[in-house]
């Protein structure tokens, strides 16, 4: 068996609403999850189990009440759960990618840049940064005209996909897919599925939510289900 | 003159101005205040200047009074009478006889020497003052050495005349540490204010405010690398000694717009003229 | 005294003001590089943390460190006020929300630019007029205007100006007091985009104050909630924004209007 790339256990996670009087709403409790490199990982359950609020806390996103997240950055394990922001964010740098099902849209950034500032940031070549992000943006079927264009006025899809490029494009050694194909129609979800087999190739550990069963069925390896909480009596 | 002090101010006075001269000399270039008197004269007709001549004169010493370089204008002349009869001392227009020189718009074109002191009538003692109107700030930008506003008004008279367009009162660093103004003297003399061997003091009357510069200080106009300080005087040569290395005077001798270009130091003029030269305009018998 | 690594450190900062407490134990690092944001409401003790932490104003309590370029690490409030204005003038900056309270008005604009560098002894005409045209260029202001007065100027470029003024030492601590504020949606766009490139291009470590969340997402690596003069809470922008654990976080994070 191959290396445990990111390792989810005991983990636990409330919502304390203070606008709401405090109220408590457990949504994780006792999660135990490991994922190797090169293995795909599907979330699955009904919605509102918390399998999203599972991926933002992996991702450092959400901060987690109990448990630990480890993750393998730079040779060594991480625990996410605890590590300071400044770590997060290297984590991120290097290792961990996170596709969101929405696309935050920067003022006045042109495409082809959102997607190339995940290279610069490690030191890449503008140049060559712009011209892999361009390449990938193709592969994706966004076309040249639109690269120097700010996908503020882009369509859903298409930003969709400015969003899967931007994920992509550092060849994190654990992604993190959340709906990476909802706003798709099939030609490009199936160009997407096959960029997600590419990187498992190149022994990438991948946690993903697939609404599209066609899509979860090619490209995951196993299902890790995540149940509802029952609500404390 | 009966009933009047040696020098008219009463010694107590002297001592004090004295005291802040003696300040001055201790840190060049940094402005000292001082208790400013009532003199019989008009602020803006030399009272700084005169207040400081009052104070170092002494009975023995030889006075002369220069004003725009001349000897014989009003202010020189009544200045010059002024301490010839409450101090009694030798007077005289000859650059090199003097002991004290006192001196508005121009330092002399003869060298001065090591046992002579000059004194400046100044205006307005700080270099600053039109960059930067509180005093606070610029007393605070001397104390910190700070300068870089005093270049910024150079950068913008390069970037708007293609030169530094000051022509007088252009501002100098005194022993590499204090910010200070020459006085309105053409920035052609700032050359001579550097390692002068003769003791240099200013008095501003109405601002309160003694500065100096003891013999043989650095004195460097401000300027750029690349649009180093220049001297700038008036092409042409004396018309009345044919001197071509000295500040022009420009005149205007008839009702028909004739233009004469004489030295404005008239001692230096005279001098030169005696020795033999002569100029294009020069009349065998000039009118004394 | 200094974390480990950190640019600058504060513990146990207090200041009243009278009655009104505005800081109570208010403590933080920055990271070279890195950019933080300052977020509360008005009166919430946010700029006035910003003016202890730039030494412009002394602290009743707490200590504000600084690692200086040369590796010493100074006390930022016990330094002699010549050392501290010369730290303001080469290695730190500070960006106004009021541009008129940092720009000369009646100078031009690349005096304004090329000030700091003869500050620090820059006395080459050429090469000070050359770096001033880079650095306008560098903030979207054409090099031909480098000769006018920024009253010709409208706010955005006055705002652009200004940091063009305070970049131009190359500084690797910038405070920002509400760069965008007062500024057109559009303007402010233009200006957070810039801000955001210059920062990540020169490794500048910013210390952001703003009372608007949605430039604290854009520009903070890490955010730092305050009220009433205390810390209450702190970590990565996108964790606190997203998952704010404070009842007053989650109240500042709920009353943003959703663009």
């Amino acid at each position: 068996m191959s290396t445990v790339a990111i390792q989810a256990e005991a983990l636990a996670k409330d919502f304390v609403l203070h606008l709401q009087g405090g109220l408590r709403i457990p949504v994780l409790s006792e999660i135990g999850l490991s994922v190797h490199a090169g293995e795909c990982v599907a979330l699955a359950g009904p919605s509102g189990a918390g399998k999203s609020t599972l991926m933002r806390s992996l991702y450092g996103n959400y901060l987690t009440d109990s448990g630990s997240i480890l993750v393998r950055h730079r040779g060594a394990m991480v625990d996410i759960a605890v590590a300071d922001p400044r770590t997060v964010i290297a984590v991120r740098r290097e290792t961990l990618g996170y596709v969101s099902q929405f696309l935050r849209v920067v003022p006045r950034v042109a495409a082809r840049d959102v997607v190339a500032e995940v290279l610069i940031a490690r030191g890449t070549p503008e140049a060559e940064a712009r011209g892999r992000a361009s390449e990938l943006l193709l592969r994706l079927n966004i076309p040249s005209r639109l690269h120097g264009l700010p996908p503020a006025t882009f369509s859903g899809g298409e930003q969709q996909r400015v969003n899967l490029a931007r994920g992509f494009i550092g060849g994190h050694p654990i992604l993190l897919l959340d709906e990476p194909t909802a706003s798709l129609d099939v030609a490009n979800a199936s160009v997407v599925a096959g960029m997600i087999e590419e990187a498992k190739a190149r022994g990438t550990a991948i946690v993903g939510i697939f609404h599209d069963l066609d899509i979860r069925d090619r490209v995951a390896d196993r299902l890790f289900h995540v149940a509802p909480i029952q609500e404390a009596a | 003159m009966e009933g009047y002090n040696f020098a008219y101010l009463d010694e107590q006075t002297k001592r004090m101005i004295r005291r802040a001269i003696l300040k001055a000399v201790a840190v060049p270039g940094h402005q000292v205040p001082f208790g400013s008197r009532e003199m019989p004269l008009p602020y803006g007709w030399g009272t700084g200047g005169i207040q400081v001549t009052a104070s170092i004169l002494g009975a023995d010493d030889t006075l002369k009074v220069i004003d725009q370089g001349a000897d014989d204008t009003t202010n020189a002349v009544s200045i010059r009478r002024f301490f010839a009869r409450t101090a009694g001392v030798r007077t005289t227009t000859r650059t090199a006889e003097a002991t004290v020189i006192q001196t508005r718009h121009r330092v002399p074109e003869t060298p001065l020497r090591e046992d002579q002191i000059i004194v400046y009538q100044v205006p307005q003692p700080e270099p600053l003052s039109r960059l930067e109107p509180s005093r606070v700030q610029t007393k605070i930008m001397h104390a910190l050495g700070e300068y870089g506003l005093m270049h910024v008004k150079l950068y913008e008279d390069v970037a708007r005349y293609g030169q530094v367009s000051i022509s007088y009162d252009y501002p100098v660093m005194v022993n590499g540490r204090h910010l200070m103004a020459p006085s309105p003297i053409p920035a052609f003399d700032n050359p001579k204010l550097d390692r002068m061997p003769a003791l240099q003091l200013f008095g501003a009357g109405r601002e309160k405010r003694i500065y100096a510069v003891p013999p043989f200080t650095s004195v460097r106009s401000l300027d750029f690398d690349d649009h180093p300080f220049r001297a700038i005087r008036a092409p042409h040569a004396c018309g009345l000694c044919g001197a071509t290395d000295c500040y022009l005077d420009e005149v205007v001798v008839d009702d028909r717009g004739k233009r004469l270009f004489v030295c404005s130091d008239t001692d230096h003029c005279a001098t030169r003229r005696e020795a033999g030269h002569s100029g294009a305009d020069s009349l065998p018998e000039a009118a004394e | 005294m200094i974390a480990p690594g950190a640019l600058l450190s504060a513990r146990g900062l207090a200041l009243s003001f009278g009655r009104i407490v505005a800081l109570r134990d208010a403590a933080m690092d920055i990271w070279p590089g890195e950019v933080l944001a300052i977020v509360g409401e008005s009166g919430s003790g946010k700029t006035t943390l910003l003016n202890v932490l730039s030494g412009n104003v002394r602290p009743d309590g707490g200590t504000v460190a600084y690692r200086s370029g040369s590796g010493a690490v100074v006390d930022v409030h016990a330094m002699p006020a010549p050392a501290l204005r010369a730290l303001h003038r080469s290695e730190w900056g500070f960006v106004q929300q009021d541009p008129r309270r940092n720009l000369r008005m009646n100078v031009s604009a690349g005096g304004n630019v090329g000030e700091r560098l003869m500050a620090q002894g820059a006395r080459h005409y050429g090469n000070i007029r050359d770096e001033a045209a880079r650095w306008l260029e560098t903030v979207e202001i054409d090099a031909s205007r480098i000769d006018d007065l920024p009253r010709t100027f409208s706010g955005g470029m006055l705002q652009r100006l200004q940091i063009a003024r305070t970049l131009v030492t190359r500084p690797s601590l910038v405070f920002m007091d509400e760069p965008t504020g007062g500024l057109d949606v559009s303007v402010q766009a233009r200006l957070l985009d810039l801000i955001r490139s210059l920062v990540a291009r020169l490794h500048i470590a910013v210390v952001l104050v703003t009372h608007d969340i949605a430039v604290a997402r854009l520009l903070a690596d890490r955010i730092m909630v305050m009220q009433n003069g205390s810390v209450i809470e702190t970590g990565l922008t996108d964790q606190v924004l997203d998952d704010p654990h404070h009842p007053y976080t989650q109240l500042l994070v709920s009353s943003v209007l959703a663009a």
